[in-house]
């Protein structure tokens, strides 16, 4: 789950890292009265969306005015606002964040990851803050500076350290700089992150570290225990039908193709998406139903995977392990006549009771194509498609 | 020969009373595992279809025996259930539970470092050698007790890959699942070199996806040291960037993890990569065929 810039500084103050003084406003008014209230010549209009990119896309200005982040602010919210990291729709802005203007010495990069390959949680920063930490990978790999963190001992003093005068920070802000990397490893650990990025912190001209930026991903399998993280959802920044299936339990994420798919296992259903391309198609889902989905749940998946009126066909490919055909079977069918299902459907199951599966389909009167193999089933409901 | 579990197998499950631990547990007895305890807090003394429950792992191993711990419970506990295994020096910890927090993961990799428990999963199917020992949610009537040996992080992908071998009839020395998520325990390369060094095993099918880099880490040890065949497939070669394909694990991120990549690293590395997953099974005829 991602949440806006301006939540993750509301986090990251709470851990001790500074942040510039700003205000959420949802109109031109609310902005215009945020920035006489910040005071400054300067103040900095930003759109909140869940996506990067946002200064390249015209969604980050700087205003010498209230009037002028009125101005700005209009001319952001309500609008779409395209970066490289939305798509070419956008993402409309519902709310800017207004700061104070500082007066910026040094831009770096710092941001606490998972290192899967170590099993451990890597802080990492570059001289090369602003900038795509992939771009500095791809450009100046030897600027990435890393340290990876002892779960028992947390980020140690010396290893910040370590960085800090790697990066060249001067030695009256060395424990400055040590306080915002254990802040930051602290925020990342109590709120179960997957990660968080400030890019850029900055160092002011008169000597203060801020984070100017701020970004977190939060790992959805702690929310037992992140009822404060989950109160920061924000569904408008997420796909409507992703929402729904997530609310009976159903992982499912839209594509660009007219074949929907439904499928048990993730890695199932990546590879039935595979195999529908594979033989010339374009899947519209991933949608994985789960090991011990039900009748209700396989009825809840086919509605919204109808929903997408680009779909032009259906493909259910199921291995049963746990889950029995025939009570899949039964459920397919009830969906398909409730919802009268006017595209093809393909129904591939292999598993417990298959055989009577197999016949509640063949009885039911519905126009259900039967598969044997995950191939035969693609190949089929490809050429259903294209007729 | 097999590997990590086999007729001597003596499995403890951890969460019995639960209906998955029930579910599971009644189905491994039945495909002829040796289920022998099982642990929940709270219910010791008491036994579930014959076997006896007890409060803690210490004790189970102590009265039973058990060499193997299969662990049901429930996301917030799970990661507690494995340390609790761990500590009383089970040697083979099997996690099936789903869910686990990436944070209580990570301590649990640490704790584990330095000793003897081996850990598969979370969030995986288990591990089988069909006609001995099955530990895990895997549907026990598709394999078959044979020479091939099959590792993934998948689940219903394997038992695809399984049927279509079973099918072309060659039989498995053992199926492993390493689980789904991004921090397990034993890896594509642990069980690779298990596999190379059992006398049981004559070809590996490798079932990746998309997410991290333990397929090119694999990739790079089977060029240096692999003496047998391996067959390949990567699932997810049409997911979209930045989205976690069901799996916690599954994810591209930042450009890296992709399918194509993996592709590459494995052919370069000399495995046979199955072009759709209805293919599996033939290409590892093939494999079989040409060595």
């Amino acid at each position: 789950m991602n949440i806006h810039e301006f939540q993750a500084k509301e986090i990251l103050k709470r851990f001790g890292v500074a942040v510039p003084r700003g205000i959420v406003a949802s109109t031109p008014e609310g902005a215009k009265a945020a920035a006489t209230e910040l005071g400054g010549a300067v103040c900095v209009v930003k759109a909140q969306i869940h996506a990067g990119g946002r200064g390249k896309g015209g969604g980050v200005k700087v205003v010498k005015s209230p009037d002028e982040a009125a101005a700005k602010a209009a001319a952001m919210l309500g609008h779409n606002l395209v970066t490289h990291q939305t798509g070419p729709e956008g993402r409309q802005v519902r709310r800017v964040l207004v700061e104070q203007g500082l007066g910026i010495a040094r831009e770096l990069y710092l941001a606490m990851v998972l290192d899967r390959a170590q099993s451990r949680v890597s802080v990492i920063c570059s001289s090369e803050g602003g900038v795509e930490i992939e771009e500095v990978a791809d450009r100046h790999p030897e600027k990435i500076l890393k340290e990876s963190i002892d779960p028992v001992v947390g980020l140690a003093a010396f290893q910040c350290r370590r960085l800090a005068f790697a990066l060249g920070i001067p030695a009256e802000l060395i424990g400055k700089m040590t306080g915002v990397m254990q802040g930051l490893y602290r925020a990342f650990e109590e709120c179960d992150a997957s990660l968080a990025e400030i890019n850029p912190l900055i160092i002011t001209t008169d000597g203060q570290i801020m984070a100017l930026d701020a970004k977190m991903n939060f790992d959805s399998n702690a929310f037992f225990r992140q009822k404060n993280i989950v109160a920061l959802r924000d569904l408008d920044e997420e796909d409507p039908r992703e929402v729904e299936a997530s609310q009976y339990d159903l992982s499912y994420i839209s594509l660009d193709g007219n074949i929907a798919c439904m499928v048990n296992g993730a890695g199932l259903a990546m590879a039935t998406m595979d195999i529908i391309k594979h033989y010339g198609g374009e899947p519209a889902n991933f949608l994985d139903v789960g090991g011990g989905a039900n009748k209700e749940k396989v009825a809840q998946a086919f509605k919204i995977l109808l929903v997408d009126s680009r779909v032009r066909g259906v493909l259910i490919n199921i291995f049963g392990g746990i889950m029995r055909c025939d009570v899949l079977a039964q459920g397919v069918v009830d969906a398909a006549r409730e919802l009268s299902v006017s595209v093809p459907l393909v129904v591939r199951m292999q598993g417990t009771n298959v055989d009577i599966g197999k016949k509640i389909l063949a009885d039911s009167g519905l126009a259900i194509i039967p598969a044997e193999t995950m191939a035969e089933a693609a190949e089929k409901i490809v050429a259903a498609v294209r007729n | 020969m097999a590997i990590l579990v086999n007729k001597q197998t003596r499995v403890l499950t951890q969460g019995i009373t639960g209906a998955t631990g029930q579910f599971h547990t009644r189905a491994c007895k039945e495909y002829g595992t040796k289920m022998i305890a099982g642990v929940t807090p709270g219910k010791g003394g008491t036994s579930f279809e014959g076997i006896p429950i007890f409060d803690t792992v210490e004790r189970a191993v102590k009265e039973t025996g058990a060499n193997a711990s299969v662990i049901y419970v429930p996301p917030p506990f799970a990661a507690d259930a494995i340390l609790e295994a761990a500590d009383a020096d089970i040697p083979l910890i099997i996690c099936i539970t789903e869910g686990v927090p990436v944070r209580d993961m990570v301590k649990v990799k640490r704790f584990l470092t330095g000793r003897r428990s081996q850990l598969l999963g979370p969030n995986c199917p288990g591990t089988i050698t069909p006609g001995e020992c099955k530990i895990g949610i895997m549907p026990g009537h598709i394999h078959r007790p044979g020479e091939i040996g099959v590792v993934s992080r998948s689940g219903t992908l394997t038992y695809e890959a399984v049927d279509q071998l079973t099918r072309l009839g060659m039989g498995q020395s053992t199926c492993v699942g390493i689980g789904g998520d991004p921090v397990h325990g034993i890896e594509f390369v642990d069980v690779l070199k298990m596999f190379n060094n059992d006398a049981g095993t004559k070809a590996v099918v490798l079932i990746g996806e998309i997410g991290g880099s333990a397929e090119e880490e694999a990739a790079q040890w089977i060029k240096a040291n692999m003496k047998k065949p391996v067959v390949g497939f990567i699932a997810g070669q049409t997911a979209p960037p930045g989205k976690r394909m069901g799996h916690a694990g599954a994810i591209i991120s930042g450009g890296k993890g992709t399918a194509k990549e993996k592709i590459e690293a494995m052919t370069a590395a000399g495995i046979r990569m199955a072009s759709s997953p209805a293919t599996i099974g033939r290409t590892m005829q093939e494999a079989l065929a040409k060595s």
